[in-house]
């Protein structure tokens, strides 16, 4: 707790600092050399902030002690509450760990920014404004504190989105993440007023929140609804995923990252811990008769968050797109555990709830690793090459052979392949849904069963989805000059990227030991009924066996294929190896532009699933015996963007014009509607 | 003998016999047409030719072209080694190991894919292309296949009975597939039978056989695998070509385990073999019987495939 505090007031001191920084540079000349320096402060606060709440966190979850902390508070309502346990802890995690990898790898980016352009200072501001945020929701034990921690975080990436806000697509997209972030949080407060009516007090703790017990089914499954709505915006759960796709590519990528690995966590977070205080007791710490209806909506709204997510990812041709409709498509998944496990507690199948919790829980946390270093490379790609889509570039794996060896190994941990970190926590998922087999009555079996299959069908196109990123971005000959001419980033700027990348190998081939702590911090967090608890550490051991042997055989495998790769160097050592061009079946005159692009990878996909990626094709294939020129072209437009949330909104302000009759700067028209509405009060509260 | 050392032995004849299985397939092909054909063993022919030879490589390659095939057939090995042949449980298992199995070969095709992508040809663009898009629809298919098992073997309860072994030891690969299927089937559940033929179809595609690939085509743009890996040549492709045997070896052994009935430990393992060279035939006969699917027909194979799994499952589900 004390590193965690120190953590705190590192951000805030250096908040203060670049606060005031901010002000003076915005009054003054812009100078290279402060500019320098205030960048170096910025990264130096954060990094050091972040490395001192990660040892806090770390502490926190080897002791498996609670620490609490309350100060007084000035307001009349709420209290300053803060209070590490495990599942903070645990969240904490990922939120200073990807924190310092991105405050490092942000120092370097933005060292040769033109102060004239940028105000750094504002932005190392906000950065730690948003560390700070997070810091705050994942152990804000207050609904009050929780709230204003949550709108510091969603205010500050608003600030963050807009480094570039020459550009009119940056500032459109910080706009649509502010008004994503702002319905989020509309429902969060009728959720957080809920719950105070019926509990009276803002205290989010599981005794606080005790005369819940007492309320109606109706009351528990609207606040179960709000919070769904409320966290899932926050986490880009479809269809309200919008502003992710938006956001994350218009934002420098040390910002994305942090936002795709760290922030949409917080969605992930509020919901885990809305349920157990939904279904908390005081007396017996259970989840209590939990309505079994919030499992499968969990379980189908991941389902379908996830196929939609990797669906849409697969039509993308910016690579920064590609990735945040993947986190889409990955907070799916998470969702998909915790559904699992509350249908599990509902089943009384200690297997499926222990597994449903710790594997979402572990799929967080591998998520921000891997995710966390392919938006860093994306990130290089675009510092090196200038533009991130796809079609532009090519052969990069030459010209940068560090990023393209990290982004391999991303994409391939990504992908759920053996022996990466993704592969353990969706093994862990796959798991927990194969028990479904032991449920009661076909129905539920069946459900179950299926939804796995489904999880196969995302893993499988999630595979295409990387092999495409990859291949088209790195792989192959550049296909214009961007690509030929990107200048290489020497290991000086990438070795933060290291951290991530070393969590991406660790988390599978010590997946036992992080499984261990995913399943010891769902075991204390999650208020499991009595009736499993006596299963729960045995389910627990054997999964700790099977993914040692899963670590034991992709250990294997890896060493295996080094010693294919060593003996044909041996085989090869005499012989030698001839370069040619490649062959081309016998057509000399190739040129790069013949290669399969990005769009024609997934066409075949495309084909199949077009009603669902919502693509748009302009032109079409040459005709005639002697054609002429032909451009052929698709997108992927997120169509509940521009066919829901767009009429939506302009309904809305049709609606809001209408009502500006009332609002016209006539004063004594105002003094007439206050008479109006005291006379209509007067007459009301005359009745009989 | 200990049942690793049988297991071990029982591998190490997977592994010698694994490159006689395209040779039976390509025999039964040349016999069917009226002509004579390659020799049985032309893939070992193949692959001593081939690892005495040098590479020539594209120019535009980069590692992932040079390491590709040792993690693809470091995969298969390691797939291999997961599934038992004759009725003996691999030393390996563990609950959820045909997960780690079917994500193994993935591996080994997603090596495969970016490689072909690596040499900048349009035609490995191409064949990576549709091996992306059919893997990824065959995907579910393997899983429902596979969940009609578990989910068997989980309501009959094994493993709970056998100290030692966990009680979700009915999800591994060992206790699946070591003849006790062969004889439920054979008690009166034949909707079990189902599930080989779904592998059997899954073999057909999983391996680039027609219907959904024709190894033997001379026109490269209607190719999946063989177009993947044209740049390949030397040592590499004989791990490719090692790599596909021991893939199709993999799939013919899932087949042949819900067929063969328990019996004991060494007519089980030969039984088994046999079986796996009968699948061999068997995918010659196909072979010999039916054209090449429209690319765009293949989806509705796999689709089809992934039906009859699904039946499988609810009427497995439904007693």
């Amino acid at each position: 707790m004390d590193c965690y505090l120190a953590g705190l007031c590192v951000f805030l001191a250096g908040a203060v600092c670049l606060g005031l920084l901010a002000v003076a540079a915005s009054f003054t000349p812009p100078r290279p050399r402060r500019s320098r320096r205030v960048n170096a402060l910025g990264a130096g606060c954060a990094a050091l902030g972040c490395a001192l709440g990660l040892g806090g966190a770390a502490g926190a979850l080897l002791d498996g002690g609670d620490a609490a902390l309350r100060l007084p508070w000035g307001l009349p309502v709420g209290a300053f509450a803060l209070k590490l346990d495990a599942l903070s802890a645990f969240f904490l995690l990922p939120v200073f760990g990807l924190g310092l990898v991105c405050a490092l790898s942000g120092g370097m980016a933005l060292r040769g920014v033109r102060p004239a352009e940028h105000n750094l200072a504002a932005h190392w501001f906000f950065f730690l404004l948003l560390l700070l945020g997070m810091a705050g929701v994942v152990c804000a034990r207050d609904a009050i504190l929780f709230l204003l921690a949550w709108e510091i975080m969603s205010l500050a990436p608003f600030f963050l989105i807009d480094f570039n806000d020459g550009d009119s697509k940056v500032r459109d997209a910080s706009w649509v993440y502010l008004v994503a972030a702002h319905l989020g949080a509309v429902f969060l407060l009728a959720f957080f007023i809920l719950l105070w009516q019926v509990t009276g007090s803002t205290a989010l703790t599981i005794e606080g929140c005790a005369p819940l017990t007492d309320a109606g089914a109706g009351t528990l499954s609207a606040l179960f609804l709000l919070a769904v709505a409320g966290f899932g915006a926050k986490a880009g759960v479809a269809p309200l995923h919008v502003w992710l796709p938006e956001a994350h590519p218009a934002a420098p990528s040390h910002v994305s990252a942090l936002l795709s690995g760290s922030m949409i966590n917080a969605g992930l977070y509020g919901l885990l811990r809305s349920l157990a205080l939904l279904g908390g007791t005081p007396s017996a710490g259970v989840l209590g008769a939990l309505p079994e209806w919030w499992g499968w909506f969990l379980l189908l709204l991941g389902l379908a968050t996830a196929l939609l997510g990797i669906l849409k990812a697969l039509g993308q041709g910016n690579l920064k797109r590609l990735l945040a409709y993947s986190s889409v498509e990955n907070m799916g998944l998470m969702f998909m555990g915790v559904g699992a496990g509350l249908l599990g507690v509902a089943a009384g199948d200690a297997w499926t709830a222990l597994l449903g919790f710790s594997g979402a829980l572990l799929h967080m946390l591998n998520h921000a690793g891997f995710k966390g270093l392919l938006f860093l490379c994306a990130g290089e790609v675009l510092h090196a090459a200038g533009t991130v889509r796809m079609e532009l570039l090519g052969g990069l794996q030459r010209r940068l052979p560090l990023v393209g060896a990290a982004f391999a190994l991303g994409a391939a941990a990504i992908a759920c392949l053996p022996p990466l970190s993704g592969f353990a926590s969706e093994f862990v998922l796959a798991m927990s849904l194969l028990d479904g087999a032991s449920f009661p009555g076909v129905e539920r079996q069946l459900c179950l069963l299926f939804t796995l299959a489904g999880l196969a069908l995302v893993s499988g196109l999630a595979a295409a989805v990387y092999v495409r990123a990859y291949g088209a971005t790195f792989l192959g000959e550049p296909r214009t000059g961007f690509a030929a001419n990107a200048h290489a980033t020497g290991w000086r700027g990438l070795w933060p990227l290291a951290l991530p990348a070393a969590a991406c190998v660790a988390g599978g081939l010590f997946a036992p030991y992080f499984f261990d702590l995913a399943a010891g911090t769902a075991l204390t967090a999650i208020p499991f009924p009595h009736g499993l608890v006596t299963d729960l550490p045995d389910v627990d051991a054997q999964m700790r066996r099977s993914l040692a042997m899963v670590s034991m055989v992709g250990g294997g495998g890896v060493v295996l294929a080094f010693c294919l790769f060593a003996a044909r160097g041996l085989l090869l050592r005499r012989r030698g190896v001839l370069r040619e061009k490649t062959w081309g079946c016998g057509y000399q005159a190739s040129s790069a532009r013949v290669q399969y692009t990005d769009a024609s990878f997934s066409e075949p996909l495309a084909r199949l699933f077009a009603p669902f990626m919502g693509l748009r094709t302009r032109g079409g294939a040459p005709e005639g015996i002697f054609p002429d020129r032909a451009a052929f072209s698709v997108a992927a437009p997120d169509r509940l963007r521009t066919h829901f949330f767009a009429p939506l909104f302009e309904l809305v302000e049709r609606v809001c014009n209408a009502c500006k009759i009332l609002q016209h700067g006539k004063i004594h028209l105002y003094i007439l509607y206050i008479l109006a509405t005291v006379v209509g009060l007067l007459v009301w509260g005359l009745r009989p | 003998m200990s049942a690793p050392t049988a297991f071990l032995l029982q591998l190490a004849l997977a592994l010698v016999l694994a490159p006689l299985l395209p040779g039976i397939i390509n025999r039964v092909k040349a016999m069917v047409a009226g002509r004579h054909g390659k020799p049985l063993l032309q893939t070992y022919y193949d692959l001593a030719r081939l690892l005495g030879k040098g590479e020539v490589i594209s120019r535009t390659t980069t590692w992932t072209f040079a390491a590709a095939p040792g993690v693809s057939l470091a995969a298969a090995l390691c797939a291999l080694a997961l599934l038992p042949l004759g009725g003996v449980p691999s030393p390996l298992a563990f609950g959820g190991d045909f997960l780690l199995a079917a994500y193994l070969l993935g591996m080994g095709r997603f090596a495969v894919m970016l490689a072909a992508l690596d040499t900048g040809s349009s035609f490995e663009g191409m064949g990576a292309s549709r091996e992306a898009a059919f893997s990824a629809l065959g995907e579910p298919a393997l899983f429902l296949a596979f969940l009609t098992l578990t989910s068997l073997s989980l309501d009959l309860g094994r493993g709970v009975a056998d100290a030692g072994l966990d009680v979700r030891a009915a999800f591994s690969l060992s206790a699946l597939f070591n003849g006790d299927m062969a004889a439920f089937w054979q008690a009166g559940r034949p909707e079990l039978l189902l599930a080989p033929a779904v592998f059997f179809a899954l073999l057909l595609a999983e391996n680039c056989r027609i219907p959904v690939d024709d190894p033997t085509t001379h026109l490269e743009l209607t190719m999946i695998h063989e177009v993947m890996v044209l740049d390949h040549s030397g040592p590499n492709l004989a791990m490719i070509v090692y790599g596909a045997a021991l893939k199709l070896w993999f799939f013919a052994a899932l087949v042949a385990g819900l067929l063969v009935p328990p019996l004991p430990l060494w007519e089980h393992a030969a039984l088994s073999v046999l079986a796996v060279l009968g699948i061999g035939v068997a995918v010659g006969v196909v072979e010999s019987a039916m054209a090449r699917l429209r690319l765009t027909r293949v989806p509705h194979f796999l689709g089809v495939a992934a039906a009859l799994a699904a039946l499988a499952l609810i009427l497995t589900q439904a007693r």
